[in-house]
């Protein structure tokens, strides 16, 4: 993305909300911190722990059942929570959305659900070399139970999945496609909207992980036109325990419930039970009351200063951190397609990724070392593990200075 | 460098994790084991060639990983050679108190080997680390029970 001069001054706005998150005022091994691992999760604002906070201090019963007024008001925040999901997702039903504990619950949900009922023995599951574990072992899992097949679109040297090495992939049998929007380890960014429409054109529902996607740019559920949509509420600066999926409604009805329990049924018979409606089918028990609406506080945090506004904030960011990493001798950027959001993968030759973290969080630097839950990808790379430095609307260029210092000192110390 | 990382990767440590002793197989290896450390993705294989009287004539490791799990299968390869099995069986219990934190149980018996290893001691206070360390070990323990498979989960 090109900023013009007066983008970036819009953008440069964006550093007074640094101050919402009071965490990164915290010393850590007495260094200001520089935080950049909110792909793993990320940092959270005042507003949203205060949301949770106020749950307890104020508004906290069980929700759904009870005949009083804390229980009411629970009830409703819950539900309200729902609403900002799906407005913030533009979902076209507010009981489209379904709340789990996380984008891997999310991709479990269908799997279990919409796998079981509707995938046949030797009906074919599209997936990408990128996807994170949570997007390849609920497919394995079924494949062993149901006998479908999993085909994987591979990953081109620069990190890309061009459109048609995922459509070349379709024929009689493909019945679903579920790829991540954005790849935690690459940060590859998928045209989604393409992959939909090749994919309904077959007669293939999709599924998109968007567990990395939601917190750098736009997601648009209808204009994408994607029959599910998972992510998790720890990722976009909201609470953890809690995540949502978005399932189209006609799908969702047609699909069995996911666990049993209480809040699920409309009556319980030891004959025969029957199931309550949306969303409440796919929820069964108590789900994380407080935490609803922290994930609600979330999005209308990040909605507040614009997704727009972030994904250009972050474009710069990443412009930035690529050509200042990539002067330095030695290191190498793992996926580098057009197409990125705000992630940095990078090995250092001679240098293992774990002791470049090590001596990273020793400056202060807080980034993640490892394969990633991407351990096909890291085979495919032939690797064993990257370093991966992720940011967030938080972040600025001096976390990007202090990033390169870090590793400079590393490159020193190894003698790299 | 602050002191606390200079504890962790002290020159020694950087020596054998850049230049590692016995990173090689054995063809006539009797006994071998795989190690992994989920955590991270790091593997490491292990090979002893052990003599009739439960000597181990030779060993060896290969595989990749960080400069301390490389350093720790260096040193180890060093210190394990000439021991018998029971022997090396309680150098690593030794070696796994020292690097957790806990206390050696055989005394002064091996006080030469785990003066050598102490390089490793940095690790305690680095929970994540410990795993690194001890990885090689763990291989090694398993490598002489014949259990071919470990992981240090």
């Amino acid at each position: 993305m090109i900023i013009t001069r007066t983008e970036a001054d819009t953008v440069a706005g964006i550093e007074s909300a640094r101050a919402d998150f009071p965490i990164l005022s915290r010393p850590v091994r007495g260094r200001p911190l520089v935080y950049l691992d909110s792909g793993a999760s990320a940092q959270k604002p005042q507003v949203v722990i205060d949301a949770e906070s106020t749950v307890y201090s104020t508004q906290y019963a069980n929700i759904h059942r009870g005949l009083y007024y804390l229980s009411e008001r629970a009830t409703e925040a819950y539900e309200a929570a729902r609403r900002t999901v799906q407005r913030f997702l533009n979902a076209k039903h507010a009981h489209e959305i379904i709340f789990t504990r996380n984008t891997t619950e999310a991709i479990n949900l269908v799997a279990a659900s919409y796998g079981r009922k509707f995938l046949e023995p030797g009906d074919e599951i599209v997936l990408t070399g990128f996807e994170h574990h949570s997007n390849i072992v609920p497919w394995q899992l079924l494949r062993e139970e149901r006998g479908v097949v999993i085909k994987v679109a591979p990953v081109s040297d620069n990190g890309e999945v061009p459109l048609e090495a995922i459509t070349g992939l379709f024929g009689p049998r493909t019945r679903l496609v579920s790829v991540a929007h954005m790849s935690n380890v690459l940060g590859t960014i998928l045209p989604v909207a393409e992959i939909v429409r090749a994919a309904h054109a077959v007669g293939a529902r999709v599924l998109v992980d968007g567990a990395q996607a939601v917190s750098h740019l736009p997601v648009d559920v209808q204009a994408l036109d994607v029959d599910f949509y998972a992510f998790s509420g720890h990722k976009i600066y909201g609470p953890s325990g809690i995540g949502a999926l978005y399932g189209r409604e006609d799908l969702l009805n047609a699909m069995p419930p996911y666990q049993g329990g209480g809040d699920m049924i409309a009556t319980v018979r030891f004959e025969k039970s029957t199931w309550a409606p949306l969303p409440h089918k796919f929820e069964a028990g108590p789900p994380a009351i407080a935490q609803g609406p922290a994930l609600a506080a979330a999005l209308d945090y990040v909605s507040g200063i614009g997704m727009a506004r972030i994904a250009r904030h972050e474009a710069d960011l990443l412009e930035y951190a690529t050509r200042q990493l990539s002067a330095v001798e030695g290191v190498h950027i793992v996926g580098t397609a057009p197409e990125k959001g705000a992630v940095i993968s990078f090995v250092i030759d001679d240098v293992h990724p774990h002791d470049i973290a090590q001596i990273l969080d020793n400056a202060g630097v807080a980034i993640r070392a490892g394969h990633h839950c991407a351990q096909p990808l890291m085979q495919r790379f032939d690797l064993p593990a990257t370093a991966r430095a992720s940011f967030g609307l938080y972040n600025n260029r001096a976390d990007v200075d202090a990033l390169v210092a870090a590793v400079r000192k590393v490159k020193e110390m190894f003698g790299a | 460098m602050s002191d606390d990382l200079r504890d962790l990767y002290q020159e020694v440590i950087l020596d054998h994790g850049r230049h590692p002793r016995n990173r090689r197989m054995i063809e006539d290896a009797n006994h071998f084991a795989h190690g992994e450390n989920p955590l991270c993705g790091d593997q490491l294989t292990v090979f002893l060639k052990v003599g009739p009287d439960g000597v181990i004539k030779d060993v060896s490791f290969e595989g990749r990983g960080c400069a301390i799990s490389t350093a720790s299968a260096s040193l180890m390869t060093e210190v394990i050679v000439g021991k018998t099995e029971a022997e090396a069986q309680k150098l690593f219990e030794d070696f796994h108190a020292m690097a957790t934190g806990g206390e050696a149980h055989s005394g002064d018996e091996f006080e030469d080997e785990i003066d050598r290893l102490t390089v490793l001691a940095g690790v305690r206070d680095y929970p994540v680390r410990v795993k690194c360390a001890t990885l090689a070990w763990h291989t090694l323990a398993a490598a002489i029970k014949d259990e071919q498979k470990v992981t240090t989960e």
